[in-house]
């Protein structure tokens, strides 16, 4: 400890993966896709209450290329799911997905609906799955955690 | 026409509020056609509640117009309890009418920050949204549900609120018009978005009423109508309250109506929290077990204030357990519409001042 006291402690040794992983992790970049009800939530995430920038994921940004997170908040109708899955082409690797809200899992509340896609999964691959209907920013902030563990390679629990 | 020249804005949009898309028709920087393609966010509602039981079609109608949730359950309520012949005891009508009124605070104030964000004004959205969170945990307290409340069920509400929930709605009035304010002078005091909505996107009260603008665009224009004043619901026929009107009917103005609008609902609420009566909050005709039973026969449509603007309900029951027809008069839907008019001939840097004036929520458009 005495070492650290003096400055003296300037090298770490990591692996190159493990360096870039925590810094991929810290600075998630979400795409600004508001779909419905749930878009609304993600909104007070970003708001002061709550806070995302706490997590290093607080710069929204409104063109695909420049985001590596793409959170689907809200229903995908059939008519939007072509333009999902284009937004998700256009965004550069590595990219992350995360399902907000029942009607993106698996239909929800329109499960019975002719013109509802039954979970965005069916379009797009998905890495965390937020359930809720819609989720409280909470239920949003530990999905977003949840997948920076992941990209670090750490357990989820 | 051939030196038109055909640009697409949206569905993924950062100043679209949902899923909207226009086909603008520019000739150079001016706007000269523009086609608003709607659709995205279709999800059946008016189908789906056909399929379920007249005590659950809450669900998709919380679903609607997903920023003010307990003005369209108030709206479906008010059919649909007409139709089965299920009135609602004096307490639930006093809880309906102070949790309405905050609910159109709620909205006012999102619309206030996502207007704020559309003009490149970033702070005054974090202010919006911490006032709307104090809301919420009011919704929070009552119901148990931050946002989807699905509060307010056939024949009163889903619980009664308690001593405490009265307490912190009164502590909310207390501090809120100072924040207010504050907010309001965020806007009104700025230069720049002073400047970016006065005299931009200016609607003619004759063209409102022919494409059945309502609420507060209508307002705006200079039309004094309000279905609480011209056919008053709940309580809005015992309680105090001004229409806001403005001649101007141009962003600024429908932004200046907005806040007056919020200012009146403090007065609502301030007027009726402490005449809460004590007893019932539910009617025993609609007791939990009876409720899917319950059987509707005829058509009625009842029609209600929301915060965008009159929100129909038209239902028609064949005498069974579910609803033969559920359609929905959508206020957005109609102030969509006239965006064309809006938008004509204006630059194409003003779009954004006018779209997000109109208070886009596309539950309610696509359904």
């Amino acid at each position: 400890m005495d070492k650290v006291k003096d400055g003296d402690f300037g090298i770490i040794t990591t692996t190159l993966e493990n360096a870039m992983e925590w810094g991929r992790s810290n600075s998630l970049w979400p795409l600004t896709f508001g779909l419905a009800c749930c878009a609304i939530e993600m909104m007070a995430m970003q708001g002061a209450n709550y806070d995302v920038a706490r997590f290093g994921s607080e710069i929204f940004r409104n063109s695909p290329r420049q985001s590596d997170l793409m959170i689907v908040a809200g229903t995908v109708t059939k008519k939007m799911a072509p333009r999902v899955k284009r937004l998700y082409d256009e965004m550069p690797f590595p990219k992350y997905v995360i399902a907000m809200g029942v009607c993106v899992i698996q239909g929800g509340p329109y499960v019975k609906g002719y013109s509802v896609v039954l979970g965005v999964d069916k379009v797009i691959p998905v890495d965390v799955y937020v359930p809720g209907c819609p989720p409280t920013p909470e239920a949003l902030i530990f999905g977003i955690t949840t997948l920076q563990k992941r990209i670090r390679g750490e357990s989820d629990r | 026409m051939s030196d038109l020249m055909q640009l697409n804005m949206g569905p993924q949009h950062p100043s679209m509020h949902g899923v909207l898309r226009l086909k603008v028709k520019v000739e150079g920087e001016i706007i000269r056609e523009i086609e608003p393609v709607i659709g995205y966010l279709h999800r059946n509602a008016e189908k789906l509640c056909e399929m379920t039981y007249y005590c659950d079609n809450l669900v998709y109608f919380d679903r609607m117009d997903y920023v003010a949730s307990m003005n369209m359950e108030a709206g479906y309520l008010e059919a649909a309890e007409k139709l089965l012949g299920i009135p609602p005891p004096e307490r639930a009508v006093y809880i309906r009418t102070i949790m309405n009124e905050l609910s159109r605070i709620a909205s006012h104030l999102v619309w206030a920050g996502a207007f704020g964000l559309d003009l490149g004004m970033l702070t005054p959205f974090f202010y919006c949204f911490v006032e709307r969170e104090k809301i919420l945990r009011i919704f929070t307290e009552s119901c148990g549900s931050r946002q989807e409340t699905n509060y307010f069920s056939i024949g009163g509400v889903y619980q009664d609120i308690t001593p405490e929930i009265v307490d912190h709605i009164k502590t909310f009035l207390s501090e809120f018009p100072r924040k207010l304010e504050d907010i309001y002078n965020l806007f009104a005091k700025n230069d720049v978005f002073l400047s970016r909505t006065r005299g931009i996107g200016y609607l003619d009260p004759e063209i409102a009423i022919q494409y059945g603008v309502t609420g507060p665009m209508l307002r705006a224009s200079g039309v004094p109508y309000d279905v609480r004043k011209a056919e008053p619901y709940l309580l809005y026929d015992k309680v105090d309250f001004d229409i806001p009107i403005s001649k101007k009917g141009d962003s600024l103005a429908r932004f200046s109506v907005r806040f007056e609008e919020i200012r009146q609902s403090i007065r609502i609420i301030k007027q009726i929290i402490d005449k809460i009566p004590e007893g019932p909050f539910f009617n025993p005709k609609a007791k939990k077990p009876m409720m899917i039973r319950l059987r509707g026969d005829g058509e009625v449509y009842a029609r209600t204030e929301s915060s965008k603007g009159e929100f129909g309900v038209y239902i028609v029951g064949d005498g069974g357990v579910k609803p033969y027809r559920v359609h929905v008069r959508s206020p957005t839907f109609k102030n969509l519409s006239v965006l064309p008019e809006l938008a004509k001939n204006q630059m194409i840097a003003d779009l954004i001042a006018i779209s997000g004036s109109i208070d886009l929520v596309f539950g309610e458009i696509d359904r």
